[in-house]
């Protein structure tokens, strides 16, 4: 992996806003052809360093190189990056033609190559035909396509998406995903992506950055940051998660690492206090102590459990802080 | 079918309370248009005396007079070089000064908005004898410059409000794409934000319009009879009582520029585009 190209370089990278928040010491790489997502709850950064990525913040200190050289102080208008925002990227006023057409006649293309170019990222986008129309007669999911084509056929080295999908209902969500996806691959473009939900992260990049407090918890592949989560922060963050207490030591598990035996014996002695069908699972939570742990359980052992019983559980995989 | 018009069988046929809303409604008519139409007509009336219902006789004896009067026609030609100056140099004045409130949060800003308002709220004449004593003092009695200074004061308000709210309005996502896409900021404004803001300063620009071809007051005393709008010379008319008649051909000349600009920004005029630019945020 060594061998990879460095994308963008963030060095010692700090911006503080004049209240005292904002990001301190910020150090990453990323390589071509990459999706790197920050993972995080709301306010903890990760838009922040979007944001000086792309131009629209200015840096407290530190440098920022995309193929090696500086952008720092750059303004938006001359950096090789793209910004989707998560709402009102489009311009009203203008048609999808004019939307998608306009940077490339600030960069004095040609008509034909811009009619063409017009085309061809609509149809990458699943939008052919809508070059007449105006915004506002698309749904949300379409503007942020028109969005997404837009920023790709300036070419960017770098493509930076702020929560582009979170203003879109689950399902088409988890379409867009699938489309950025295959777009991606398809383009080989590094791509930066901002989101607060877990999910989209973990379906979504190469590597996720998992963000707390204006600093970075852990850093990872998706695998990585779901079974060695690095902090309790991360381990709580991502996914289902227990925590059981044993000699002064937190253990981390996962539902799904949990094997559960009727009977007492096993490493951790519970009681059952839900047993929950969904569908082609079931879940259970037990009383252990005054921990309410859950696990994951198949159907056959569920018609055999109710409220009450004692139960057994082992831990497989886990993690201990 | 006259039969219908009989008032009882109209009470019976519509109900009670159909009937008084249709008494209202007739009241309401006749109380707002019963004026114009009474201007309307004498506008073409060659003769008329009072206690009559119609003209003794129809014409346009009293058109072909008003445009026949140099000074009448002068002040046509004078009120609309005015409207157009004060609307274009208000324009280029307040758009920025609109810009800056709704985008950059700064000490004085509400203080900022609130003087605009001030000069509405005191009694106009006082503000203008005051001014006057100043125009004295720079030449600007009796002349265009003056006058477009007085019809500014009114307009200002309209001029900052209307559009900082439409500003307001638009994104600051929408800003960032275009500068993200490679537009710098002067390109940004004049291609993204202008054209989105446009509706309010749209409206604004009419209001200032039609304020300054009716404004009489601050006129009559900054112009000083050298600089002489409309509205200034029918004060004169209306003086001498004698021709009723020109002060309604006036009047109907005053409307034409208004109902024109109205009916051309249609679109735009809406409550909520009046109401929206009297937030204070």
């Amino acid at each position: 992996m060594s061998e990879r190209k460095i994308k963008l370089q963030i060095k010692d990278m700090t911006k503080k806003y004049d209240n005292g928040d904002g990001v301190e010491h910020i150090n990453l790489d990323i390589y071509e052809g990459e999706i790197v997502t920050f993972l995080g709850p709301s306010g903890c950064g990760k838009t922040t360093i979007l944001r000086t990525i792309g131009g629209f913040l200015d840096v407290t200190s530190g440098d920022i190189t995309v193929d090696g050289q500086s952008i720092i102080g750059m303004p938006p208008e001359k950096r090789p990056t793209a910004m989707v925002f998560q709402s009102y990227n489009l311009w009203p006023h203008m048609t999808i033609y004019e939307n998608l057409a306009f940077g490339l006649k600030l960069r004095k293309v040609p008509k034909a190559e811009i009619n063409a170019d017009v085309k061809k990222y609509l149809d990458l986008v699943s939008m052919p035909g809508c070059e007449k129309k105006y915004p506002g007669q698309l749904s949300g999911g379409q503007q942020q396509r028109i969005a997404i084509a837009r920023s790709l056929m300036l070419k960017p080295s770098l493509l930076l998406l702020d929560e582009p999908f979170s203003a879109l209902d689950a399902k088409i969500r988890q379409q867009m995903r699938e489309e950025l996806k295959k777009i991606q691959q398809d383009l080989g473009i590094t791509v930066i992506f901002v989101t607060h939900d877990q999910e989209e992260a973990m379906s979504l990049s190469h590597r996720i950055v998992v963000m707390n407090k204006g600093k970075f918890e852990q850093t990872g592949t998706p695998a990585e940051i779901y079974d060695k989560p690095a902090t309790l922060h991360v381990a709580s963050f991502i996914g289902e998660m227990n925590f059981l207490k044993k000699d002064g030591k937190t253990i981390a598990v996962r539902p799904e690492d949990l094997t559960v035996t009727e009977g007492s014996g096993g490493q951790f002695d519970a009681t059952v206090r839900t047993v929950m069908l969904l569908g082609h699972y079931v879940v259970m939570t037990a009383q252990h102590g005054d921990d309410v742990i859950k696990c994951y359980i198949n159907r056959e052992l569920s018609e055999k459990l109710k409220e009450g019983d004692r139960v057994s559980l082992t831990v497989g995989k886990h993690t201990v802080f | 079918m006259f039969k219908m018009l009989n008032p009882r069988r109209f009470y019976h046929a519509v109900g009670r309370k159909k009937f008084l809303e249709f008494l209202l409604l007739a009241a309401f008519i006749l109380f707002f248009y019963g004026p114009m139409l009474n201007m309307l007509m004498l506008a073409f009336a060659n003769e008329y005396t009072a206690p009559a219902v119609l003209p003794q006789q129809w014409g346009f004896k009293w058109w072909s007079y008003v445009f026949s009067q140099n000074s009448l026609v002068s002040s046509i030609v004078q009120s609309f070089i005015v409207a157009i100056v004060t609307t274009a140099v208000s324009m280029v004045l307040c758009i920025p000064a609109a810009y800056s409130i709704a985008r950059f949060k700064y000490r004085g800003r509400k203080i900022f908005m609130l003087s605009f308002l001030l000069t509405n709220a005191f009694p106009k004449l006082g503000i203008y004898t005051s001014i006057a004593v100043l125009f004295y003092r720079y030449g600007l009695m009796g002349t265009y410059a003056g006058v477009v200074i007085i019809h500014m004061i009114n307009s200002m308000m309209f001029m900052v409000w209307l559009p900082a709210s439409a500003f307001r309005s638009v994104h600051r996502q929408q800003e960032e794409a275009a500068r993200d896409v490679g537009a710098g900021p002067v390109r940004t404004f004049f291609k993204i934000t202008l054209p989105m803001a446009m509706p309010g300063i749209a409206v604004a620009t009419l209001y200032t319009f039609l304020g300054s071809m009716e404004e009489a007051q601050g006129t009559l005393l900054v112009g000083m009879a050298k600089v002489q709008t409309m509205p200034v010379a029918m004060y004169g008319i209306v003086l001498d009582s004698s021709a009723v008649q020109i002060g309604a051909v006036f009047a109907i000349l005053l409307i034409i520029p208004s109902a024109l600009m109205i009916f051309l920004m249609r679109k735009y005029i809406g409550p909520e585009a009046i109401s929206g630019g009297f937030k204070m945020k």
